[in-house]
C-alpha cells in the first residue's frame, strides 16, 4: 500500500476466531481532525476493530497505518506511544488512586522503569492536569478517590487520562453508556471540543448522541462495513435500516 | 514537588514511624534483651528484609511471590560459601582427606573445589555476589514469566514450585552444597571470630542499619511516579498498558529488587546465625513470610517489620510452651488476618490509633519544644 494523507487507514483487515469472521476484509479510512462515529447491531465487529487498531487482538491478515506506519507488528505500548489511545467500554480508571493522579499516571513523561523512578513532577505537569480536568468537568473532585466517582464521570475521567497523552487518534468505545441525558449532552460537547486537534473514532449505539457528534458514520454488520456516509444518508439507507435501524 | 528526604521518609508521619522503629531496633532493645535474646531479634530482623520486600511486590504490585524464601536462601548461601572456605584453611582440616576444601566436599569424594565456589575465596566478589545471584535469578523468572503476561495465581504457584525444585537441588547435590545439613561450622570473616560477643553485637547493628537503608530504598521507590505505577498496574493492568508503559517491565524490576532486599537479609543470617541450610529456601520459609507481610499489613513497610517480629516472638514464646500447636496457632492467625484485618497491624494502626494522632502529638511535641529553643536562644542573644 502506498503512502496516504489518511490518519488512519485501514485495508483488507481480518481477522477470524476459529474461522469465525469476526472482522471480514475490512478497508475503512480516517481523516486528520474527523470525528467518525462506526454504528451496528451486537456482534458486527465493532469493539474487534478497536481491539485490532490498538493490539489488543493481533489481526489474521490486511494493514493497519497510522500515519504511514504499520501497527499490526507492534505492541501494545508502542501503539500507545505512536499516538493512538483508548478508551474501554466500562470505564477503566485506577479506583485506588486520587482523580489527580490518575491524570499523572498518564501523563506520557517517565514512561520507562528508570524513567518513572526518577521523574520530577514539573510545573507542566500541574498545569496539565489542571487543564485537562478542567476539560473534562473535574476540576472540583481531583482529591478524589477515583472508585467514588460517579459512572458518567469515571467516563469522562477516563476520556480525561487519554487527553494527558495527547494522542492524534482518539479510540472511544461508547462513552456515554450508562450516562444521564445532561452528562449525554455535556459528552456531546466534550468530544466536539477535543476533536478539533486530533482524529476521533466513536462506538455508539445511541442515534441521538451520534447525531449532534457524527461527521460521518460507518455500518458495521458482520465484520463487514454495510454504509458509510453522513448520518443523513446512512439513515436513508435500506439495507441498514433493515438490519440496525428499523427495530 | 517533593524533596528527596520526603521521598525517602515518606512525609512526616512516615518519617515519625521510621525513627520510632530505629529508635526501637538500635536503643531499646539492644539496652533491655539479653544477648541471647537479641540474637533471636537479630534473626527476626533478618526475615523483616523479605516482608519489606513483599510489600513492595505484592502490597503494592500485587504480585504475590510464594517463592521470596530462594532469594533470601540464595544470599545466606552465598555469604556461607565464603565463610565456609574460609573456615575451611589446611590446618584446620588437616584430617580431611584432601585438606583445604569444606569437610562436606571431602565426605563426598571431592578432591578439588569446584568451579562455582572459586570466586567465593574473595570477600568483595563474594557481597557482590550476594546481591547478583539472587537478582540475576529473579530477573529470569521475571522474565520468562512477565513477558508471557503470566501473574496471579499461576505466578505465585510457579515460584513456589520452583524454590521446592530449589531446596531440592540443593538437597541433592551435597557434595557441592552441603546437601540437607546446609553449610555449618563458619567461624571468621577476613580473620574476624563472628561468634564473639563483640561480633555479635556488631552484626545486630549493622542488620538493623541495612534494614532501614533498605526501607528508604523501598519507600523512594514507592513515592516515585514508579510506586504509583505498581498501583494502578494492581488495579487495571490493562489501562496501564494502554497508557503506553512496558508492563511487564516494571513487574521484572520490582521482582528484582524485592528479590536483592531478600538476599541482603539472607546474608545476613548466615553471619548473625553462622549457617545455612536449604531449609530456609523451600516452601515452608517462603510462605512463612507471606503470613509476616500479611500480619503486620502488606502495604506498610513498618508495619511488615513489626509483623515480623511480632509473629516470631509469638513463635518462640509458643513453641517454647506448646511446641505441636503453633503451626495451627499461626495458620489460625493468618486465616484472622486475612479475614478480619486485611490490611493487618497497619490497617488496626490506621483505624484506631490514628484517632489519637501519635504521629501527630510527637511532631507537634518536636515543633514546640524546638519553638522554645528558638525563642530562648532568641532572648540569650
Amino acid at each position: 500500500m502506498s503512502n496516504t494523507d489518511f490518519v488512519l487507514a485501514i485495508e483488507d483487515l481480518t481477522v477470524s476466531f476459529d474461522g469465525f469472521k469476526a472482522v471480514d476484509a475490512l478497508t475503512m479510512y480516517i481523516d486528520k481532525n474527523e470525528l467518525r462515529v462506526v454504528i451496528g447491531p451486537n456482534g458486527a465487529g465493532k469493539t474487534t476493530v478497536l481491539d485490532l487498531i490498538c493490539g489488543k487482538t493481533k489481526s489474521t491478515s490486511g494493514t493497519i497505518k497510522f500515519k504511514n506506519k504499520e501497527l499490526t507488528k507492534l505492541s501494545e505500548h508502542e501503539i500507545v506511544r505512536a499516538g493512538v489511545g483508548r478508551k474501554f467500554q466500562t470505564p477503566s480508571i485506577y479506583e485506588n488512586l486520587t482523580v489527580y493522579q490518575n491524570l499523572e499516571v498518564s501523563y506520557p513523561v517517565g514512561r520507562t522503569v528508570w524513567g518513572s523512578l526518577t521523574f520530577k513532577r514539573t510545573a507542566a505537569l500541574q498545569e496539565q492536569v489542571y487543564k485537562i480536568a478542567a476539560e473534562v468537568l473535574l476540576t472540583g473532585h481531583l482529591q478524589m478517590e477515583a472508585a467514588l466517582l460517579s459512572h458518567g464521570q469515571k467516563q469522562w475521567l477516563e476520556i480525561g487520562m487519554l487527553l494527558m497523552q495527547d494522542p492524534e487518534l482518539l479510540m472511544l468505545d461508547e462513552p456515554v453508556a450508562g450516562m444521564s441525558a445532561k452528562e449525554r449532552d455535556q459528552t456531546a460537547e466534550l468530544l466536539n471540543r477535543i476533536c478539533k486537534n486530533r482524529s476521533v473514532l466513536v462506538i455508539e449505539h445511541d442515534m441521538e448522541f451520534v447525531k449532534k457528534i457524527a461527521h460521518k458514520v460507518t455500518v458495521l454488520h458482520q465484520g463487514k462495513i454495510l454504509a458509510e456516509g453522513s448520518m443523513e444518508k446512512v439513515q436513508a439507507d435500506e439495507k441498514v435500516i433493515e438490519v440496525y435501524l428499523g427495530h | 514537588m517533593k524533596s528527596l528526604s520526603d521521598k525517602l521518609l515518606g512525609g512526616k508521619q512516615g518519617a515519625v514511624g521510621l525513627a520510632l522503629l530505629a529508635l526501637l531496633l538500635f536503643v531499646v532493645f539492644p539496652l533491655w534483651l539479653d544477648l541471647f535474646r537479641l540474637g533471636l531479634l537479630g534473626k527476626y530482623v533478618t526475615y523483616a528484609f523479605v516482608a519489606v520486600s513483599l510489600v513492595l511486590l505484592w502490597g503494592n504490585g500485587g504480585i504475590l511471590s510464594l517463592g521470596q524464601g530462594m532469594f533470601f536462601g540464595l544470599g545466606g548461601y552465598c555469604m556461607a560459601m565464603f565463610l565456609k572456605l574460609e573456615a575451611s584453611d589446611p590446618v584446620s582440616t588437616k584430617i580431611q582427606t584432601t585438606p583445604g576444601i569444606p569437610d562436606f566436599m571431602d565426605w563426598n569424594q571431592l578432591t578439588e573445589i569446584p568451579w562455582f565456589w572459586v570466586p567465593f575465596k574473595s570477600l568483595p566478589l563474594t557481597l557482590l555476589l550476594v546481591l547478583i545471584v539472587p537478582t540475576l535469578l529473579a530477573f529470569i523468572i521475571g522474565y520468562a514469566m512477565f513477558k508471557r503476561r503470566v501473574g496471579g495465581v499461576y505466578f505465585a504457584i510457579i515460584t513456589q514450585a520452583i524454590a521446592l525444585i530449589l531446596s531440592i537441588l540443593i538437597v541433592g547435590q551435597q557434595g557441592y552444597t552441603g546437601g540437607v545439613n546446609g553449610i555449618t561450622d563458619l567461624k571468621t570473616m577476613m580473620g574476624w571470630d563472628i561468634r564473639t560477643d563483640s561480633a555479635k553485637y556488631i552484626l545486630y547493628f549493622a542488620n538493623a542499619g541495612l534494614l532501614i537503608g533498605c526501607m528508604l530504598l523501598s519507600r523512594y521507590i514507592l513515592t516515585s511516579k514508579f510506586g504509583m505505577l505498581l498501583l494502578a498496574m494492581r488495579d487495571k493492568e490493562e489501562r496501564v498498558r494502554f497508557s503506553g508503559y512496558d508492563v511487564s517491565n516494571f513487574k521484572i524490576f520490582i521482582f528484582c529488587v524485592a528479590a536483592m532486599i531478600s538476599a541482603i537479609g539472607g546474608a545476613m543470617f548466615t553471619l548473625q546465625i553462622g549457617f545455612m541450610s536449604p531449609s530456609f529456601v523451600g516452601i515452608v520459609p517462603s510462605i512463612e513470610m507471606v503470613i509476616f507481610a500479611a500480619v503486620g499489613g502488606r502495604m506498610s513497610l513498618i508495619g511488615a517489620v513489626y509483623g515480623t517480629l511480632l509473629v516470631n516472638f509469638g513463635k518462640t514464646v509458643f513453641s517454647e510452651t506448646f511446641p505441636e500447636l503453633w503451626l495451627f496457632l499461626m495458620g489460625g492467625l493468618f486465616i484472622a488476618v486475612v479475614m478480619f484485618f486485611p490490611d493487618g497491624l497497619a490497617g488496626i494502626y490506621e483505624k484506631y490509633a490514628k484517632k489519637f494522632d501519635v504521629a501527630g502529638l510527637v511532631s507537634k511535641y518536636a515543633s514546640k519544644i524546638s519553638k522554645k529553643a528558638s525563642k530562648m536562644i532568641g532572648e540569650i542573644i
